[in-house]
């Protein structure tokens, strides 16, 4: 298989994620999507390590997948102090920003 | 045979995709990213990624699905519908139309793009290609300061979890009753109203200046 099949379903989970973050409205799910978005990013960088034929791009994968891992973390420590304060888990509810 | 691998796993990949972004209950949309996350790992493992893939299913599909899970059960599969009141339907369809665009836009950058290497299986490489040794080796000499720099991430990142999500001392819900409110109740009659005044100012926290 050549490279340009691995970039090509990198860039339709890509376009697949970002549509979802911006049609979807539970923030868990937008947290899912940004997800998918970074997922795409490490096949990509992936597949040009393997054209290079180098592995610093396989570093970078794992990097990214270290700071996805703290975005779900903070991410969904915010759904759940939303919770608890009892506010609707909807981005189209929760427009102001206020303390 | 390898063809045969990167179609069913490409199909998986593409259809946990849309499984993610199309199924209403949160519940099952983490569960469709996680054979995503199984099928990306196996793309992977046929790009000579061993141990990328292995962290994939290790710490992806494992520990931080197993997050989601949580969180999920404890917010409550919050049923919602793709389309319903809120933003109009036409944002929506805007929306959708930007992922299209988006995607002819970036197959046009990848096919059209002049890298001869696209066009191969991808140079010859040697055997220890991707393996945890290679990659350890790497992580500790060239890329020493980025993976300092993930480690305190990390670390910054966990605290800010944990002081976001702990139960705020001035913010308690008003409905719990505690232990020592309900023996004062039982010895003096029921709460006096200064009291429950007095907890409800300091549940506003300190006073604007």
């Amino acid at each position: 298989m050549s490279i340009s099949w691995y970039l090509v379903v990198s860039a339709f989970v890509f376009s697949i994620g970002a549509g979802g973050v911006l049609v979807r409205r539970n923030p868990l799910v937008i947290l899912l999507c940004i997800e998918l978005m970074l997922n795409a990013a490490n096949l990509a960088l992936v597949a040009f390590a393997r054209a290079n034929g180098d592995m610093e791009g396989q570093i970078f994968a794992i990097i990214v997948m270290v700071v996805a891992a703290c975005e779900v973390a903070v991410g969904l420590g915010l759904i759940v102090a939303l919770y608890r304060r009892r506010l609707p888990i909807d981005v189209d509810e929760l427009r102001e920003l206020q303390g | 045979m390898a063809e045969v691998i990167f179609f069913i796993a490409a199909i998986g990949v593409i259809a946990g995709a849309l499984g993610t972004v199309l199924l209403r209950n949160a519940f099952y949309a983490v569960l469709s990213l996680v054979g995503h996350l199984i099928s990306l790992a196996a793309l992977f493992l046929l790009l000579r990624a061993e141990f990328v893939a292995a962290a994939q299913v290790v710490v992806y599909a494992g520990a931080v699905m197993v997050l989601y899970v949580f969180v999920v059960a404890y917010v409550g599969g919050v049923d919602q519908e793709l389309t319903g009141a809120g933003t109009g339907t036409g944002l929506r369809g805007v929306s959708a139309l930007f992922g299209i665009v988006l995607l002819v836009e970036l197959c046009i950058a990848i096919l059209g793009s002049s890298l001869e290497s696209l066009d191969t299986q991808g140079t010859g490489f040697f055997a220890a290609f991707g393996s945890p040794p290679e990659i350890g080796e790497l992580l500790l000499t060239k890329f020493l300061l980025a993976f300092e720099a993930a480690s305190f991430l990390l670390l910054v990142a966990a605290v800010g979890a944990v002081i976001l999500a702990r139960r705020r001392s001035g913010l308690e819900d008003p409905r719990e009753v505690s232990v020592a409110d309900l023996m004062r109740s039982g010895e003096g009659g029921t709460l006096s109203d200064e009291k429950e005044r007095g907890s409800l100012a300091e549940a506003a926290g300190p006073p604007n200046l």
